[in-house]
């Protein structure tokens, strides 16, 4: 896998060495574990980059069956997640329809707020810059998993998720559904930290607003 | 108990990602955190992106298509 920075990758855990082994063993309950464990992470994030779901299943296809054929050659320096998504987000960048190389100059470029500015004082108040007084936040309830209102606001933020613009959607899917590093993810989306950053947290805002909006409409 | 430019809170909202990273510089952090502890607005809307996280953190990925998930096991069976 030359081309790939493996030394920069997480290495492999023990747990995984086993999974590997197990998998050269030709260990099809092994396969199917990973497969398990993994695919749903990969269609999500190789959607973000074709153009229908039927496409994204034919890379994260295409990009189990290149883990088969390397396997036997895997050398542990990278986590098999980290791996497999750096090869599958290579091999939907090749069947992907836009063009995303100036992806950072266009980020950089934006400088719109978060926060609605209409929620501020404005300059010729003795606080400008700080919340009007019926805009103050308040905080979100404590929600037990399993509560119905958790239930509400868990599906308020899939829908509002879904809703992201790609790059938004896939770098807080990697990030805050998937858990991933910030090192990882602005490594395998060939972002700067900032940028990624950047699209994390505009993201996050919008997410937030949506919460915000459900929990203040009148029951 | 320091004379510089406070944070504003439309600044503040925009830094609550770095906040959470670790990636302010330790100026602009302490001023964050000057900030919180007079500004309930604030406080607040730190949690709203904490919960706000958090409930990210529960969107579980939908199950695989049982049909797709054949069709992988299949190539495994191919390659074997």
């Amino acid at each position: 896998m030359t081309g790939y920075h493996l030394a920069e990758m997480t290495t492999t855990s023990a747990d995984e060495a086993d999974l590997i082994a197990a998998l050269r063993a030709r260990d099809e309950v092994a396969f199917a574990r990973l497969v398990d464990q993994h695919t749903p992470a990969m269609l999500r994030v190789a959607r973000g980059y074709v153009a229908s779901h039927e496409v994204a299943e034919e890379v994260v296809q295409e990009t189990w069956i290149a883990l088969l054929k390397g396997i036997d050659r895997f050398e542990g320096r990278s986590s098999l997640r980290t791996w497999l998504f750096t090869v599958m987000i290579n091999i939907a960048k090749t069947r992907g329809l836009r063009d995303r190389t100036d992806a950072d100059v266009q980020i950089a470029a934006y400088t719109g707020g978060t926060v609605d500015p209409k929620r501020f004082r404005d300059s010729d108040d003795p606080w400008p810059g700080h919340w009007k007084a019926d805009e103050v936040p308040s905080p979100f309830p404590d929600t037990p998993e399993g509560s119905v209102l958790g239930g509400e606001l868990l599906a308020v933020t899939r829908r509002e998720l879904a809703k992201l613009p790609e790059r938004q959607r896939l770098v807080v899917t990697m990030r805050d559904v998937l858990d991933m590093d910030s090192a990882e993810v602005s490594r395998l989306l060939d972002l700067s930290p900032a940028n990624q950053r950047v699209l994390l947290h505009r993201g996050r805002a919008a997410v937030r607003q949506a919460l915000e909006n459900y929990l203040k409409e009148p029951v | 108990m320091n004379t510089e430019q406070p944070l504003d809170c439309n600044e503040l909202v925009e830094l609550v990602t770095d906040y959470l990273d670790g990636t302010l510089d330790l100026h602009t952090r302490a001023r964050f955190d000057e900030h919180l502890l007079g500004c309930d607005g604030c406080a607040n809307y730190l949690q709203q992106f904490r919960t706000t996280v958090a409930t990210l953190g529960r969107v579980s990925e939908d199950a695989i298509d049982p049909a797709f998930r054949d069709k992988l096991l299949d190539a495994f069976k191919n390659w074997r």
